[in-house]
């Protein structure tokens, strides 16, 4: 039981700054971000306490954590927020810092709305390719999808955030 | 097309904020929260997880606190903003109209037998050590349980302010020292010097006239006695030998 403390708590640290970034493309605002990512982390961490030790070796965190983050996602009904943390409170906003910052966390925020403003099918192939760099394989693995499925997903899905960077209105 | 792949790349560069780590690590149960709150006592910090509240300490600075936190109950803490509704549970707790539950793991079986014993002395009440030794089935252990309270990990949540020594000393308090103890009680309505005064003459035991029941000074029992209608008593045997018996509510001696 201590070893898999030991093997979560690295697992969050090492893993946490992706699994955000996810959380934030695919959902589009921090908010969410937050709530995904720590229910992926709280989801592997129950996976992991019922896996063999050998099982935990021999685990590809990355694409698993990316699978798990998805559904995690997918489940989430629109509009019945799970609360984030009954007695914790709630996550203060830090980080704002110089001005460039603030530009920069605009853009950023403004990019990701308009990734999660996607059709589902889009977003999710868009988003593990294209921001988190999986390989075709690995999105394709995580989604449960073929592979030429995902292919033709990240493109449309590109085409459309292009036609919208360009003003295009594209619906 | 290539603009939009080098924008979205930028998103996946975005950080987690800070204290994400610890939420999750809190959430999984493996390090515990902590705020700061506005008591009668000045500010206490209380720690908490799963399983109940874990600590409260007077400290100086958050510094101070988790410095002692990790030391002394040894796990992971982190800080948020303080819950809505603690503030109110908490004075539900002192007040006896709830029971928050306690995380006491790493206390041996004998302080956590103190502990919830203490939790059941109501407000504006005392006990001496030895009742809570007696009633916890180790009579000769009184020097114990002063130790078991000394080192309770969230003083001020499970009352170590109310057991005071049976000779009128009111004693240690982990929570602050003797001058926070005797302001706690006061605040909870003890009257102290009255339960100063009898110990110093010996007595430690006071009987309602009308009832014939004997308690210790204080017991709820006696709040509406006027004083010429108390008898005090030096020993159970004295009492017991003028025809008094023990209350069953604040259990002087075993009935
Ligand atoms: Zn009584």
């Amino acid at each position: 039981m201590e070893g898999t403390e030991r093997v979560f708590e690295r697992l969050v640290r090492d893993h946490q700054d992706r699994v955000y970034a996810l959380g934030l493309a695919l959902t589009g605002n921090r908010h969410d971000a937050e709530e995904v990512a720590q229910d992926t982390f709280l989801r592997a961490y129950k996976a992991l306490a019922g896996y063999p030790p050998e099982r935990i070796r021999e685990l590809k965190q990355r694409p698993w954590l990316h699978r798990i983050a998805v559904n995690v996602v997918r489940n989430r009904v629109r509009g019945v927020r799970p609360r984030l943390v009954e007695l914790n409170g709630s996550e203060p906003d830090r980080g704002i810092g110089p001005e460039e910052d603030v530009l920069r966390r605009a853009e950023i925020d403004e990019l990701a709305s308009r990734v999660a403003c996607l059709p589902p099918r889009y977003r999710e192939a868009v988003v593990l390719r294209h921001v988190q760099e999986l390989s075709y394989a690995e999105v394709a693995d995580a989604l449960g999808q073929p592979v030429g499925t995902v292919k033709a997903n990240v493109h449309r899905g590109l085409k459309m955030l292009r036609g919208e960077n360009h003003g295009d209105g594209d619906d | 097309m290539a603009t939009v792949m080098i924008d979205l790349k930028r998103l996946g560069d975005v950080k987690a904020p800070a204290g994400f780590a610890e939420r999750v690590l809190a959430r999984a149960g493996m390090a515990d929260s902590y705020a700061v709150f506005e008591t009668v006592l000045g500010p206490v910090y209380v720690a908490w997880n799963q399983l109940g509240v874990s600590a409260a300490m007077r400290s100086k600075s958050a510094a101070e606190f988790e410095d002692w936190f990790r030391h002394d109950v040894g796990r992971k803490l982190v800080r948020v903003d303080p819950p809505a509704d603690l503030g109110r549970k908490i004075e539900d707790q002192l007040s006896g109209r709830r029971r928050l539950r306690f995380d006491l793991r790493g206390l041996t079986s004998f302080s956590q037998q103190v502990l919830h014993k203490t939790l059941e002395i109501p407000r504006g009440q005392v006990r001496p050590y030895g009742w809570i030794a007696r009633e916890i089935g180790h009579p000769a252990a009184v020097r114990a349980v002063g130790t078991a309270l000394a080192n309770n990990p969230i003083p001020y949540f499970i009352p170590c302010h109310r057991v005071v020594r049976s000779d009128g000393v009111i004693g240690n308090y982990g929570g602050g020292g003797p001058e926070a103890k005797r302001n706690i009680l006061t605040l909870e309505g003890v009257q102290l010097k009255r339960l100063e005064t009898l110990a110093r003459s010996g007595f430690r035991y006071e009987g309602v006239k009308s009832t014939k029941i004997f308690c210790f000074p204080t017991c709820y029992h006696g709040r509406h006695a006027r004083e010429e209608n108390f008898v005090f008593f030096h020993d159970e045997v004295e009492a017991r030998a003028a025809g008094y018996r023990p209350c069953k509510d604040c259990r002087p001696a075993v009935a």
